[in-house]
């Protein structure tokens, strides 16, 4: 009997370690511990109800267990057989219960390829990666396969990169095979930074030997013994786990010199990001690394030409790297099946927003975005309208009801004025302004330019102030003009992909929601309720006794009116803090 | 070499590989404006991050604006460079820049010679759109005695960055911070003065806007002209005289010796001199050092140190100082030629005219702002009252002189005041990259061989555009082996040769800024025209081939000056009075924030 | 454990490390295998279920077949114990009583093999949250 307890940063932060130790005294206090095997292992996914613990084989999925649940869980399940129907999942649609994971909505369309092994392995112990196919794709491209054979594969597999880009993998792998030098190397781009997004963290925390496979596979098609990991500094596990796998692969002789016979030698090295968003794009990334400043520059040179240290570099994002091995395993055939033609294999993402289920799942390329929330997602939360969700990250767009039936891939959600990004989708129901989501937005990316680029550095600043103005309810008609230019142009003129796209929440907001910016300007009123300045607190001539309370109770002295009359708000010296509101127990405040 | 063809708003031409498109327009007389970009043809100068996106064109089948100052053609490529998109991007971004920018043009050191504001005027920005509401980013003001940073003023084109870094290989600049707070500030934002800076002043010469200026001390320089008490007389540089032309519309190249002397003394100076005779003095030590050198190393004496180096340039000194503070026994010990100026004339001079030491006010009209914190050195002041009092650039001097309703194109040609005005061609070329040498060159010739050059005073093999040049000349059987770099990155390149013990020269002459002090920090600015130093360079030339004397041994008040106070080149009084000594600043300099 | 030399090598190890991770892999998809429930409550292991418990964990895997070998609780029969639950794919499972080692042979070899039911079932006598 296995205890599959996560060991993700996310339940991690919810005591999952105590929790662990926990089990493995009470085992040992119990004489189980031979028998049963408490595995640490990566991000189950589910990461809304964590901490995660599940029980195998009979796949009891355990959720938000805490250590007091600890002695219960060996009591009744492990000793007893009784399963513990209070940390089963509950399923918000149907309010049952559900035990088994593979019942969930959450798990049942999923397909996972990147994270096949997370929540499965424990990722600091090689032997279950090899137990489980690890390091087989590695051997067999050392010795059944040429370089180019291997790019062939890749490039026959359709995958694309899944760090946002989207460029052919296959094809940057022959790129950077074609340029000659005595020195190339392999980049893994984990500098992981769109807000709310956690997949490459999930892989690197709970799969790390997929990476370091994938990426002497990479080294040996393009030409490269030296790999480096491109790692934020924030993710503290995720570097551990990388650090732990690397130095077991080391000892396995699956890194360094002369790998399993081959005579091809490869290792890695880890370097540490300073948490800079455009460190994410691969010119940038490189100039981190290699001690300048982290800004990007202007294309070409591509890396794959003139890279790290001017050598031709090769960087993939870490799902795609977690990918390879599979396809080398697996057959490139047998992952172009998966997905669309344009758009092959899975793509992980992370739900967040207003979903019933938030956490990290995967797909396969085509599945439609209703799909993802409504099954997957288990639906918008307390049974609110679904509004709009927002792929791609910051720089990402707003996506309606109208392209909930939308199959997921990279060129569908372009052309839906939206994009794939690196896997974040955020979901907002009707209380949600979409003049504060772009407004939101726009404030990550003011505050992540790296301020290379006039359009970038200054532009998004100017729409960040413009869609202030709007929520203030300052904003004219002509204002939304001058900000669907503004838009238009930092996407047209913008240095890099982040630039460029910065502005997308902005346009896919206008276009989409192009109404409710008008109630913004022209009716100075908010139809979600959520911009403050446009908030009028009233109250209610029927309902008011003239008891003073409101009055009293108002920190700036807003409220006027005799004793046992009605009384009334001055708006212009209302701050809506809604103490008045609460305080009055007649109901005679109201918002409008 | 491949050629591509592509067509540019209708026009077909052909180009060679490598070519961008903001250089292919150009051949077609396509003048896309840049802003960000500049270029030092002949140097290999480029500034090309691609940050202002002003010269964003269309090409047809890409699906955002490329920016052509950094976008190389491609076969086949169509490309339109005035489209409404086009234009409207142009504009926008144009706008974006100038919404963080101070709107004080009126009162701006740089109206007039900003490169922002003519992109304005250009792009016909009229206004721009919720600027009630667009924060400004602004940044503490940071003085140096030569160097003042006004960051507000900065609009991220990185071109100091680029001279700093790439060109001089300083280090002292490079941006800070994020996104809207990005910043271009020496490490750990400390000021200038605590940083690694050189005041070269190439930071100065290639900003666009008022973000980084000189020091100015034309208030001072007046304030001592209209006190009574003060004796206040002027220096200028060789390299002034062929570029403050340029101030007063005149062509690049133009040499306004006379006039300059005529408003100087207009300007109320109470002698005119020329720093070209300063110049010639320092030939007379630097050679005679040069010579003794040779002699020692000649007789075998291992403790002499070869090769010499020139130091007449202080934003190289500096350089040394802070970055080879272990190779500061190499360089001539002879001081620069304001500095021997300066202390000649608070002593000789003004003993001379029976002025007391602190009514004499020695101003320097210089094309170089190194040379404001030179004369602030303690090391060159008398019981603190400096040799030099007041350093102004030439672009200073030009502010002065259309403050004092002077128009140089109609002022009358006049000639130096003696004894300090008179010079040779040989003080003349210090202004140019390889002069020194050259001048040296001549006198330590006929020193060291004792035959007479004749008419045969140029060195055609010193002269010359290269970044670092090496050269021979035959001294009647020896040969000597001259460097000659100009730029500190190429100066770094020598001085890690001689590190290392690979160097081969007996002498090397090194200037800090690109072409020597014609391209100086303080010169009119050349706005990325490489051409205009060259033609500033010939006028040099030319004003040296005119000259009846053209060594500086010739120079008969040099001779007075030793008969009558000096004595001996080398000897105790010139010694005192003439020469100077170096400092380890490499862990002298504090941060100070 | 010492360096791996070449793919062979990988491949032995994998085979050697296949138990690890297998029962969970076959966790995944358990209606096409075997399933033994052995009740391993208190009573249960008093009469001997641990040891059937290891018997069929080993024999199963010596014989080759496809089983997933799991302890429960307690079944609730405490008079028959140690008692086991076998489910054979797509049937529905059925208990047996009194199992000892060799009763377990009995049981793989004929009702496992071969789907001849032996002595011992006991008729099931409630619903499993898997049946609702």
């Amino acid at each position: 009997m296995h205890l599959m307890v996560c060991g993700g940063t996310g339940c991690r932060a919810s005591a999952s370690d105590t929790i662990e130790q926990k089990l493995k005294n009470k085992l040992e206090e119990k004489n189980l511990e031979n028998d049963i095997q408490v595995v640490t292992t990566g991000c189950f996914g589910f990461c809304e109800k964590g901490p995660i613990i599940k029980v195998l084989p009979d796949n009891t999925f355990y959720t938000q267990v805490s250590p007091d649940d600890v002695d219960e869980i060996i009591e009744e399940h492990i000793i007893k057989g009784r399963q513990l129907t209070r940390l089963l999942y509950k399923d918000p649609q149907k309010d049952e219960t559900i035990a088994d994971a593979k019942d969930m909505g959450f798990y049942k369309k999923q397909l996972r390829i990147a994270l096949r092994n997370c929540g499965f392995i424990n990722p600091e112990n090689i032997e279950e990666y090899i137990a489980r196919d690890g390091y087989e794709a590695l051997g067999k491209v050392l010795t059944e396969m040429q370089p180019m054979d291997v790019i062939d594969a890749v490039k026959t597999s359709g995958i694309r990169g899944r760090g946002g880009g989207g460029f052919p993998t296959g094809l940057k792998w022959e790129f950077a095979y074609n340029n000659q030098s005595d020195q190339k190397y392999v980049v893994c781009n984990a500098d992981e930074g769109d807000p709310g997004a956690f997949m490459d963290r999930s892989i690197l925390e709970g799969d790390p030997h997929s990476v370091i496979e994938a990426m002497s596979i990479c080294g040996y098609s393009m030409g490269s013994d030296t790999g480096i990991v491109y790692i934020r500094a924030e993710y503290p596990l995720a570097i551990n786990r990388l650090k732990t796998a690397i130095n077991q692969a080391r000892e396995f002789g699956l890194l360094g010199e002369d790998i399993m016979g081959s005579g091809f030698n490869f290792d890695i090295q880890l370097r540490y990001g300073a948490g800079a968003f455009v460190c994410g794009e691969e010119t940038a990334l490189i100039h981190s690394m290699e001690g300048s400043r982290g800004e990007p520059t202007i294309k070409p040179p591509y890396p794959a030409a003139s890279g790290y240290l001017d050598k031709p570099t090769n960087v993939n994002n870490v799902e795609t790297f977690a990918n390879i091995p599979v396809i080398i395993n697996k057959g490139a055939d047998w992952f172009a099946k998966i997905g669309n033609k344009n758009s092959t294999g899975t793509k992980v993402f992370a739900l967040a927003g207003k979903i019933n289920n938030v956490g990290l799942i995967e797909v396969p390329m085509g599945t439609t975005l209703r799909e993802v929330i409504f099954e997957i997602g288990g639906g918008i939360k307390d049974n609110k309208k679904f509004k709009a969700v927002q792929t791609g990250g910051p720089s990402g767009g707003c996506l309606t009801e109208e392209h909930l039936d939308t199959p997921i891939d990279f060129d569908n959600l372009l052309a839906a004025g939206s994009m794939m990004g690196s896997g974040g989708m955020i979901v907002m129901d009707e209380e949600d302004c979409m003049v504060s989501v772009a407004k939101f937005f726009l404030d990550f990316t003011v505050e992540e330019s790296c301020g290379k680029c006039a359009p970038c550095r200054v532009g998004n600043k100017r729409l960040y102030e413009l869609l202030t103005k709007i929520t203030d309810g300052k904003g004219t008609r002509e204002d939304l003009d001058i900000l669907r230019n503004q838009s238009n142009v930092i996407k047209d003129t913008a240095l890099c992909g982040l630039g460029q796209s910065s502005p997308s929440p902005v346009l896919s907001t206008l276009n989409n929601f192009y109404e409710e910016y008008l109630a913004h300007v022209e009716e100075e009123r908010c139809p979600a309720g959520q911009c403050k300045n446009l908030m009028k607190y009233i109250i209610d001539e029927e309902n008011c006794v003239g008891c003073t309370a409101c009055a009293r109770v108002c920190p700036v002295g807003a409220i006027t009116g005799e004793k046992k009359k009605v009384h009334e708000i001055d708006p212009n010296l209302c701050i809506k803090c809604g103490a008045c509101m609460d305080k009055c127990k007649f109901n005679a405040i109201f918002i409008k | 070499m491949d050629t591509i063809k592509l067509t540019i708003d209708q026009q077909e031409l052909e180009v060679p590989a490598g070519t961008t498109i903001y250089h292919a327009a150009k051949k077609l007389g396509i003048d896309i404006p840049v802003l960000c970009y500049m270029e030092l043809e002949d140097w290999n100068i480029e500034n090309k991050p691609g940050g202002c996106r002003i010269c964003v064109v269309e090409v047809e089948g890409r699906h955002n604006l490329a920016p052509s100052c950094s976008t190389e053609c491609k076969d086949g490529m169509v490309v339109k460079t005035n489209t409404p998109r086009v234009m409207n991007a142009r504009r926008t971004v144009m706008e974006f820049i100038l919404s963080d920018h101070p709107k004080d043009c009126l009162t701006c050191p740089k109206s007039g010679s900003c490169d922002l504001q003519d992109m304005a005027v250009r792009l016909g920005v009229r206004e721009i759109p919720n600027e009630d509401i667009a924060e400004i980013s602004t940044y503490r003001l940071d003085t140096s005695p030569a160097i003042i940073r006004d960051i507000d003023k900065c609009i991220m084109c990185r071109r100091c960055e680029t001279m700093c870094n790439d060109v001089q290989t300083v280090g002292a600049l490079s941006a800070i911070n994020r996104g809207f707070e990005s910043v271009v500030t020496p490490a750990f934002e400390m000021n200038l003065e605590a940083s690694p800076c050189t005041y070269c002043g190439q930071c100065v010469a290639v900003c666009p806007t008022a973000a980084l200026t000189e020091k100015d001390y034309t208030a001072e320089v007046i304030r001592a002209l209209s006190d009574p008490e003060k004796t206040v007389i002027v220096q200028t540089a060789p390299a002034v005289r062929a570029a403050l032309g340029e101030e007063f519309g005149m062509e690049a190249g133009s040499l306004v010796t006379g006039k300059m002397v005529s408003a100087l003394r207009k300007l109320g100076f109470d002698k005119v001199f020329d720093t070209d005779f300063a110049a010639d003095l320092t030939i007379i030590e630097e050679g005679a050092e040069i010579l003794d050198r040779l002699k020692r190393s000649a007789n075998g004496d291992e403790n002499v140190r070869l090769p010499i180096l020139t130091s007449c340039c202080p934003g190289w000194v500096n350089f040394f100082e802070y970055h080879f503070p272990n190779l500061k026994d190499i360089p001539s010990s002879a001081r620069s030629p304001q500095q021997m100026f300066g202390s000649v004339a608070k002593t000789y001079f003004a003993e001379k005219m029976n002025v007391k030491r602190e009514n004499m006010v020695v101003v320097s009209v210089m094309p170089c702002l190194a040379k404001k914190y030179e004369s602030q050195r303690d090391e060159f002041k008398v019981d603190n009252n400096p040799d030099v009092d007041y350093s102004i650039s030439t672009r200073e001097l030009a502010h002065l002189m259309k403050q004092a309703n002077m128009n140089l194109n109609k002022l009358p040609d006049e000639d130096f005041d003696k004894p300090l005005g008179e010079s040779t061609g040989a003080g003349v070329i210090f202004g140019t990259t390889g002069g020194v040498i050259e001048a040296a060159t001549r006198t330590a010739y006929e020193l060291y061989t004792g035959k007479s050059l004749n008419e045969k005073v140029t060195f055609e093999q010193l002269r010359g555009w290269e970044g670092i040049r090496k050269a021979e000349v035959d001294f009647d059987g020896f040969t000597l082996k001259i460097g000659i770099a100009h730029g500190l990155g190429n100066a770094r390149k020598l001085l890690e040769e001689i590190e290392e013990g690979k160097s081969t020269y007996h002498a090397i002459e090194i200037m800090a800024c690109p072409g020597g002090c014609i391209g100086g920090g303080g010169q009119p600015l050349h706005h990325g025209n490489a051409s205009i130093l060259k033609k500033r360079s010939e006028a040099i030339y030319r004003e040296d081939a005119g000259k009846k004397i053209r060594k500086s041994h010739e120079n008969p008040y040099i001779k007075e000056l030793y008969e009558e106070y000096l004595g001996e080149p080398l000897g105790e009084k010139a010694h005192q009075l003439l020469h100077t000594k170096y400092f380890d600043r490499s862990t002298k300099r504090q941060f100070k924030i | 454990m010492g360096k791996i030399k070449s793919l062979a090598d990988l491949k032995n190890m994998k085979e050697d490390l296949r138990n690890k991770v297998e029962l969970r892999e076959k966790s995944d998809h358990p209606e096409s295998l075997v399933q033994v429930k052995v009740g391993m409550a208190t009573s249960g292991i008093a009469s001997g279920a641990k040891e059937v418990y290891n018997y069929l964990s080993e024999e199963l895997e010596k014989r080759n077949i496809d089983a997933l070998v799991t302890q429960t609780g307690d079944m609730g029969y405490s008079y028959a114990e140690p008692t086991i639950e076998v489910t054979l794919p797509g049937q529905e499972p059925i208990v047996f009583g009194w199992v000892d080692t060799k009763k377990a042979d009995e049981i793989i070899e004929r009702y496992i093999r071969n789907g001849e039911l032996v002595d011992g079932i006991i008729p099931q006598n409630y619903e499993t949250i898997d049946d609702k």
